[in-house]
């Protein structure tokens, strides 16, 4: 156990390192300086974008900015180009504006999709189940920007309500409930919209599992011994058909960060994916890096969780 | 046959071999899945309409010019007629009325969506292709010749020459290359060497180059750890913004950060299938790695790469249009579906259909690949063969 702690411990610090390598190298090797980025600028002139270079150590060799960069990410002193803010206060900020959309998103995802995964396992190849299917098929392979001008047409055309922005602009001094209520219109869409994708490939997932698990040997027998379908269904079958999706928990850990860059800009909402689309247009090397740096953390972070709660819940597995 | 209690005499002459081969096996099982077939047919009339697209809306005069502005023709409802009095004879559509419309610059819709298919459709294969090659190659390496190591000066002078090579694309490309050359020399030199003859003793340096250090499969496993650590459409989002501009680029990037699902599958049935009889039978015969990797593996190990890239193609067409919608797509005179309705978006209430044509038609596509891959996957499920 404690070996296992340390070896998967060493492998994922050296692999976090070749993340940082590559993702270094993929930004500073590409075409283009930051420097550049607004040539039209009569601001810019060839004085300011030397200062600038020098200010942020565009001049030293690659590996002297790498050391730089890394150095001060782990001191917590990466500032931001454009602004000159730190770089974790307002990835911090942001975290807390997507966190909400994560934990509506989340909580939609896993309370809807086990009960249409296993309802549509128990009447396999029924019209609940074909429909069922046909649906989580259009919902994966539907545009999500698409489907939230869908959303956006009815919520705003049947409930007259506004929904994008995180809150109506200029509504401060209302009563709490319509300021509570306000809020959750806003939330709605953009979260059901967040889970849509993840309601439909996990209630697959489940169907699956539980198809595998209703065809056991166990299950015949349980059957055969006169036990109630109830108890059959959901104390033989459904506890050992719900053992890989403890280690599901893990992996939405990297959802944590990520936000949806598309769905946020579409509703405006000022998340994480957000900043990341303007760090990318704006080539705020800084914040580039810092996210895709905790990112790659979560997932590691996510995949050795995964394996822990995978070792408690099976006894099986001796990693 | 029981009743008349004899063997039948035509046992002997009939031939052993399974009467039916692999493929029609195949479509026997696949043809009752009815939403694979659905997903078949949309495929096929969508790549029929790429393709007629490509052909009617390129060259010098097309018979739809999707680029072609009328200016007081902006935002006409679909099917509407044009009108006569304001166009000079030449930019009068086809049939004389705008199929799907027109945007707020008078383009025609439907011209545009034609064009658009084909770069869907063309996003989506190569970008797929391009994963599959790099997942079959990097699959099979690692589990054909997973158990083979990899030496310390392998890997020494091969990341001095990566090295190199990286200065040379930073700019220093004078030391850049003094450091990528010999250390590529070296390279194919040591492999040529030991290709060629075994050396028996070494001095104590040559002997700490020798060292082995891990083996090929624990490598490219790392290797596929490392990018599956990037979040991946930001990942994309990222080198497509830093790069100029291109509908190649677009294609490469989707594909190169796309093929660690290939390689796991490939690697898996690489393992499974090369400690079987006919392989170990193939190569007692004498057949080159080579051959045995292609001819007798591959086959076998072939159908879940199908699969993941059917359904590859369908991602990878979701993910050209989200980036076009963002911005950062195909570049503006050429139509996508993406970028039609990025374009439509800012008239969502007073012209929805620039919204819902190409929404519905990135989304009949997608589907199409969705379904047929699923089908795919249910038929070539060794489980569910027996059924038919």
């Amino acid at each position: 156990m404690l070996s296992f702690f340390g070896r998967s411990a060493i492998q994922k610090v050296i692999t976090l390192f070749f993340v940082s390598v590559v993702s270094f190298l993929i930004i500073h090797i590409a075409p283009g300086e930051p420097s550049q980025v607004d040539p039209l600028n009569p601001k810019f002139t060839p004085d300011l974008v030397e200062r600038f270079r020098k200010e942020f150590h565009l001049d030293k060799p690659l590996y002297y900015q790498y050391l730089l960069f890394y150095k001060d990410l782990f001191t917590g002193k990466t500032v931001s180009w454009k602004d000159n803010q730190p770089v974790l206060k307002k990835i911090w900020e942001r975290f807390l504006n997507s966190l909400p959309l994560f934990v509506v998103g989340t909580i939609i995802t896993w309370t809807l999709s086990f009960p249409i995964g296993i309802r549509s396992a128990l009447s396999r190849g029924g019209v609940y189940d074909r429909s069922v299917t046909f649906l989580s098929y259009l919902l994966i392979s539907i545009p999500g920007f698409f489907f939230a001008y869908i959303l956006i047409i009815l919520v705003v055309n049947f409930f007259h309500v506004p929904v994008i922005g995180m809150e109506t602009f200029g509504i401060g001094d209302s009563s709490w409930l319509t300021l509570f209520m306000d809020r959750v219109w806003h939330l709605l869409l953009p979260s059901v919209l967040g889970a849509t994708g993840g309601v439909a490939v996990l209630s697959r997932y489940v169907r699956s599992q539980m198809l595998e698990v209703e065809g056991q040997d166990y299950i015949r027998t349980a059957k055969a011994k006169g036990l109630t379908p109830e108890i059959v269904h959901y104390k033989h079958a459904l506890r050992n058909a719900l053992l890989p999706f403890v280690t599901m928990f893990g992996l939405i850990l990297p959802g944590l960060i990520g936000g949806s860059v598309i769905i946020e800009s579409i509703f405006s909402w000022p998340g994480m994916g957000r900043m990341a689309y303007e760090a990318i247009l704006s080539r705020d090397y800084p914040i580039i890096l810092t996210i895709n740096f905790v990112s790659a953390v979560l997932v590691l972070a996510g995949t050795f969780i995964s394996d822990l709660f995978y070792m408690i819940v099976d006894p099986r597995i001796r990693l | 046959m029981m009743s008349n209690n004899q063997i039948d005499s035509n046992f002997f002459d009939e031939p052993s071999f399974p009467r039916r081969t692999r493929l029609q096996d195949f479509w026997a099982v696949f043809k009752k899945n009815r939403l694979a077939i659905a997903g078949l047919l949309m495929f096929g009339v969508f790549f029929l309409a790429a393709l007629t697209g490509l052909f009617l809306t390129s060259g010098h005069k097309p018979v739809f010019d999707p680029a072609l502005v009328r200016l007081q023709e902006k935002l006409r409802p679909p099917l509407s007629k044009a009108n006569y009095e304001t166009l000079r004879p030449d930019e009068i559509p086809v049939l004389g009325l705008y199929l799907l419309g027109t945007d707020d610059l008078g383009r025609d819709v439907f011209a545009r969506m034609f064009q658009g298919a084909w770069v869907s459709l063309t996003v989506g294969f190569v970008a797929v292709m391009i994963s599959v090659l790099v997942g079959i190659f990097m699959g099979g390496m690692a589990g054909y010749f997973g158990d083979r190591h990899v030496y310390l000066d392998h890997m020494l002078f091969l990341v001095l020459a990566l090295s190199g090579l990286i200065m040379t694309a930073v700019g220093q490309i004078r030391e850049g290359v003094i450091i990528f050359i010999p250390c590529l020399v070296y390279f194919v030199f040591k492999i040529i060497l030991e290709r060629s003859y075994k050396i028996k003793t070494r001095r104590w340096l040559a002997n700490l180059l020798h060292k082995k250090i891990f083996s090929v499969d624990t490598l490219i496993m790392r290797i596929v750890d490392i990018m599956l650590c990037f979040p991946s459409f930001f990942l994309i989002l990222t080198v497509v913004a830093l790069l100029p501009a291109s509908i190649y680029n677009i294609m490469i990037i989707i594909g190169l950060t796309s093929w660690m699902g290939t390689t796991r599958f490939v690697r898996a049935e690489f393992l499974s299938l090369k400690d079987q009889d006919f392989v170990t039978a193939a190569r007692a015969l004498g057949i080159s790695d080579l051959r045995i990797i292609f001819r007798h593996i591959m086959p076998n190990a072939i159908a879940p790469v199908l699969v993941s890239s059917t359904i590859g193609i369908a991602t990878a067409i979701l993910t050209e249009a989200g980036l076009s919608f963002l911005g950062f797509g195909v570049p503006p005179p050429h139509a996508t579906w993406g970028n039609i309705l990025s374009d439509g978006k800012g008239f969502l209430f007073d012209a929805p259909w620039l919204t819902f044509i190409p929404g519905i038609a990135i989304l009949i596509a997608v589907l199409s690949f969705n379904l047929f891959g699923e089908g795919l996957r249910d038929t070539l499920n060794p489980k569910l063969r027996d059924r038919v």
